[in-house]
């Protein structure tokens, strides 16, 4: 089983984790002004890379804090995590 | 169960690429080569390739668990999936080939209260939109598959279940060999080893691809590489709402017949049928995060097992063979992108989730349609890339009969 490296907790094993998908998708700024293109792209579209990804992930069984990752999506393996 | 049929004295063959199509085909899997005959069959285009980065038919075509039905609840779905099951139906015929389609039927379990109502209603639908189904009570569940266990003491027990007789399982491979025959047959150019590292464009149209053995010029591009498709569409420069992440799946040593039908749950998640050499066939859930490296973890397939054991006693004493994972393409509705994209002769065939093997002949009738007329098939018209902008979801989550 794949160990996580939590940032607060250290490395656990990768069944206390919850995935919580790309990362640094911001709230758009100013909402009103968003056409539906935009808002659909706010709601649906995610990066989807073959190789790095920055994605959150969740010590949903541990600590229950939340923190980012980049991680590659063709080995799975973990690079960073903060 | 039918007998084995013998192994072709040649399949089809191996050109090399010419410069130029008027359709190119990404992704030589069972969409991609169901398009390609269908281009042929019922539209009499046959200057086509299909391309593909590794062999044919060995992404998630060879991956998969071979399920096929169309009891899904909302009627766009209903629709599509109905129109492939007619087709499988008549699948051999068509294809001159054996594919060892079993319409042993499939049952989808019910758990709870709201399992119970959620699948009456679906029950319902499906009855009003030319499906067959029925509700079976516990009792009835038995009768058809008698190793399910339907004690009311377990955990999870079985209230009953949805039943649609029509559905079934076929032999993968074949079903992918006999629509490369036929395609190869009408001339059409199947390529392997050849994977697509670019697309050259002209404003809003695509002109040709860019693959590991040269560059083919192309009137018309359809893309059919399931969990592969954003890395192309990456390429193009066009973002589609797909998620890829694994998919695992696997196979038990060889028993003696003793799983007559194919039984789905969601509650607890497993899927199981028996393939005709013996093999208990067994799905779950996808793996949570994604990713495109064809596994998954370890404890995705120990909590299918434990599912499993539960439901079926009779498999405790069973031995794991081997396990291998696809890699599916979902998205935000858990329904398919099926055609046009903003590039004007690139059409898109995407977002099949975990359900693409059970569409194959339907879809790439639509797709083939879709080509040839550029305009969708009525099949395949609610399933555009655009209505997740316009809020016309189609809503397949739960409505499926599976969760994703």
């Amino acid at each position: 089983m794949q160990l996580i490296e939590c940032p607060w907790c250290g490395p656990r094993e990768e069944v206390e984790f919850h995935y919580g998908g790309q990362a640094h998708v911001a709230y758009p700024a100013d909402p009103q002004a968003l056409s539906d293109e935009e808002w659909a792209h706010y709601v649906f579209f995610r990066d989807n890379p073959k190789g790095l990804f920055t994605e959150r992930w969740s010590h949903s069984v541990g600590c229950r804090r939340w923190f980012n990752a980049v991680r590659d999506t063709a080995t799975y393996r973990f690079q960073a995590s903060s | 169960m039918n007998p084995l049929p013998e192994h072709p004295d040649f399949l089809w063959r191996n050109p090399e690429p010419k410069r130029s199509y008027d359709v190119v085909i990404v992704g030589a899997g069972g969409h991609g080569l169901a398009t390609a005959h269908y281009l042929a069959k019922n539209h009499g285009i046959t200057n086509v390739a299909v391309l593909e980065k590794g062999w044919l038919a060995g992404g998630n075509m060879a991956r998969n668990t071979t399920i096929i039905r169309s009891n899904y609840l909302w009627d766009e779905s209903a629709g599509i999936y109905e129109h492939a099951l007619k087709l499988w139906e008549g699948l051999e015929d068509d294809l001159g080939y054996p594919i060892l389609f079993s319409q042993r039927g499939v049952l989808n379990l019910a758990h709870s209260l709201q399992d119970v109502r959620d699948s009456v209603r679906r029950v319902e639908a499906n009855v009003l939109n030319g499906v067959d189904a029925e509700w079976l009570t516990p009792d009835e569940v038995k009768k058809v598959c008698p190793i399910v266990n339907t004690s009311q003491e377990i955990r999870y027990p079985v209230l009953g279940a949805t039943y649609q007789p029509r559905a079934g399982i076929a032999k993968h491979d074949y079903v992918a060999w006999g629509f490369a025959r036929r395609a190869d047959e009408a001339g059409i150019d199947l390529i392997q080893d050849c994977e697509v590292t670019g697309f050259t464009t002209d404003g809003d149209r695509v002109t040709g691809v860019r693959t590991t053995r040269g560059d083919i010029a192309a009137g018309k591009v359809a893309l059919c590489a399931a969990g592969h498709t954003s890395v192309l569409t990456d390429m193009l420069g066009l973002r589609v709402p797909i998620q890829s992440h694994p998919l695992q799946a696997l196979v038990s040593e060889l028993l003696e017949p003793v799983h007559p039908t194919v039984v789905m749950s969601n509650a607890v998640h497993v899927y199981v049928s028996q393939a005709h050499k013996g093999e208990l066939v067994m799905g779950a859930g996808i793996d949570s995060y994604n990713g495109y490296g064809q596994r998954g973890a370890f404890h995705i397939i120990e909590r299918q097992m434990a599912a499993a054991v539960e439901l079926f006693p009779v498999f405790a004493r069973a031995h794991l063979l081997r396990t291998w994972g696809g890699i599916v393409d979902v998205t935000p509705d858990a329904s398919p992108i099926v055609g046009h994209t903003p590039y004007e002769n690139v059409y898109l065939n995407c977002g099949w989730g975990t359900g693409g093997f059970k569409a194959t002949p339907g879809v790439g009738w639509c797709m083939a349609h879709t080509i040839a007329h550029d305009e969708p098939h009525p099949f395949n018209a609610p399933f555009t890339l655009e209505r997740f902008v316009t809020g016309a979801l189609v809503d397949e989550h739960g409505a499926a009969a599976v969760a994703h």
